[in-house]
């Protein structure tokens, strides 16, 4: 894959559930009747004795996960991301985070694209549910190279793990040599009149803003933040302090996710003006999601104009 | 084979007799945490004392020495709630000194309301919210069969439990798959917090349940070592699926004003109470 193509994150995934399945015999992946969509499906072809098909009782394969955990396996337990974190809750707070077990857990089809199944599919608040559970990490990869990368990361960290993973096609950003590593950010875009900070697939948006602002003559910095928890304080305060002036862009609710996480940081460590572009507390609905994201305000164009306003 | 897996004494009466005696100090034990730390779930600690003596101390494939030790049997206890019975019967075997049974719900103590694996040696998985162990158990049988270990798991869940929806998921999944080396013991002492099981939510038929749900189900006495024992044996030495062990129970049963009352769920002894419980449980020698 090279740069400017467009692949699925949740094809990046399965491809490196396979890969990862070669070198390491202790992986194995869970599903629940959805591994198709999710890519896991790969997995079950390659090796389908470490494959376990558990129906459609996510409540059930997360606590089977953790009991594999315990005996130190790497558990890769998939679904879509709204019953991560909607359905299955209870038992990832306590039958897998609370006893730091070593447990993956795949949340495919973030946010808005989710195959236009409507606002009972659309997470969007599964970053702030797993963000508040106590030894939990979160991470958002943008792209499929660093969905990949992600995958081997969280499979080498030995706690549990939330990886979001998207469904649609979403443009490759980084080179084979990028460096994938938990709780760090990049600047993939220099400039000192506003800081875009973006994870997941609104990174690709938020740098084809940051092209459109330079035209606009407005230098925009552009943090790509895949991890929001353990988040990246230093890049978030030194934006703070050299610019001032910081956006959030989210394919999530505005509340607990990424923007909500700046926002701790900010208050807490160097307030600065701060406008977070996300889903603004509804529930969302059917229909292509390029539309949605024009609806909800959350295009390239809508990064744009919060961009321009705030550096004015 | 390793030392742990050692031939027990024959059930006999002798042995009955040593069994008992386990489950008497056990009882006044975890009364006497209750009471020290003013809170605790007594009277289902007191209904599963003999389940997880027999276990311990006959059944399971255990090294107190080595509680990490990768081929030990594992044990979940689902219904975590009644936690004071299973360290009681955790330092009578050895994993930790009796004395700090005093740490039970005292904060920065070692003894959690409900387990965790991570502060105390011997507990195999941390439970408190009902219903999930069953699953857990199941990831552990197939992780032992996955890796080549001769892991055999237990889990004790509580007649109450059993009405939480996640449960039968598990259920259904070790069924049909025949998970084997997994048994569900259920404590059915009959009462919940609020009132009867019967009247809260009955579970009844609970064996004609899972066995719909493709379960061995036997029943026994969960008080009788002398029944209990030998059902646990049977249960675990099936290969070909997974077994539930429905032990009758009583809850708070050995103490006469404790025994089968629904305030019993989560109250502590008094002082006077607690002297009251152990001159009973003594005068039963």
């Amino acid at each position: 894959m090279k740069i400017g193509d467009m692949i699925a994150p949740r094809k990046a995934f399965g491809d490196a559930l396979v890969e990862l399945g070669r070198i390491n015999p202790g992986v194995v992946v869970l599903d629940a009747d959805v591994g198709t969509s999710t890519q896991s499906i790969l997995f079950r072809e390659a090796f389908p004795e470490r494959f376990f098909q558990c129906g459609i009782a996510e409540q059930n394969m997360f606590g089977m996960a953790a009991g594999m955990a315990t005996l130190g396996l790497t558990p890769f337990a998939s679904t879509f991301a709204c019953f991560v974190a909607r359905r299955a809750a209870d038992q990832i707070s306590i039958s897998i985070a609370y006893p730091k077990l070593g447990v993956k857990i795949n949340g495919s089809y973030g946010g808005i694209p989710t195959g236009k199944a409507g606002a009972t599919h659309q997470a969007f608040e599964d970053m702030a549910f797993m963000r508040a559970i106590p030894n939990m990490t979160v991470i958002a990869p943008s792209d499929a190279v660093e969905t990949r990368k992600a995958v081997f990361a969280a499979a080498a960290h030995p706690g549990p793990v939330y990886l979001r993973t998207a469904r649609c096609d979403v443009p490759v950003i980084f080179g084979p040599d990028y460096e994938f590593e938990i709780g760090r950010s990049r600047i993939l875009r220099e400039g000192d009149d506003v800081a875009i900070i973006a994870n997941d697939l609104m990174t690709p948006k938020a740098l084809d803003a940051g092209r459109i602002l330079e035209r606009e003559g407005v230098s925009a910095r552009v943090i790509h933040m895949p991890t929001i928890k353990p988040i990246d304080e230093a890049a978030i305060v030194g934006a703070a302090q050299t610019i001032g002036r910081i956006i959030t862009v989210e394919n999530h609710s505005v509340i607990g996710g990424l923007g909500g996480a700046v926002a701790e940081v900010l208050a807490e460590k160097s307030p600065a003006r701060l406008v977070r572009l996300g889903v603004r507390d509804h529930f969302g609905e059917s229909g292509d999601y390029e539309a949605l994201f024009t609806k909800y305000g959350m295009n390239v164009d809508s990064i744009v104009a919060a961009a321009m306003e705030i550096a004015r | 084979m390793s030392a742990e897996a050692q031939t027990c004494p024959a059930l006999d009466a002798k042995e009955l007799d040593r069994l008992r005696g386990l489950c008497r100090q056990a009882r006044i034990d975890l009364l006497r945490s209750i009471a020290n730390a003013g809170a605790g779930h007594t009277g289902g600690a007191m209904s599963l004392v003999e389940i997880v003596t027999a276990l311990y101390f006959r059944v399971m494939r255990v090294d107190p020495a080595r509680p990490d030790w990768p081929e030990r049997d594992r044990f979940i206890l689902s219904k975590g709630h009644s936690s004071p019975g299973l360290y009681a019967a955790l330092a009578a075997r050895g994993y930790f000194p009796k004395e700090r049974l005093s740490e039970f719900d005292v904060a920065g103590g070692m003894l959690q309301g409900h387990p965790d694996m991570l502060k105390t040696p011997g507990i195999d998985m941390s439970t408190g919210s009902l219903g999930q162990g069953l699953s857990v158990g199941i990831g552990m049988a197939l992780a032992g069969r996955l890796k080549g270990l001769n892991v055999r798991v237990f889990v004790l869940a509580g007649d109450g439990e059993m009405q939480e929806g996640q449960v039968w998921e598990a259920a259904m999944y070790a069924g049909f798959h025949k998970v084997s080396r997994l048994v569900l013991i259920v404590d059915c002492n009959s009462i919940q917090l609020t009132g009867r099981t019967d009247e809260t939510l009955s579970l009844a038929p609970l064996a004609g349940k899972l066995e719909a749900f493709g379960w061995r189900c036997v029943e026994c006495d969960g008080h009788d070592l002398a029944d209990l024992v030998p059902a646990l044996e049977r249960a675990v030495a099936v290969e070909d699926g997974p077994v539930c062990v429905i032990a009758r129970t009583e809850k708070g049963h050995g103490v006469s004003f404790i025994a089968n009352r629904v305030e019993w769920h989560a109250k502590a002894p008094t002082p006077e109470q607690l002297a009251q419980a152990i001159a009973e449980l003594e005068g039963a020698k």
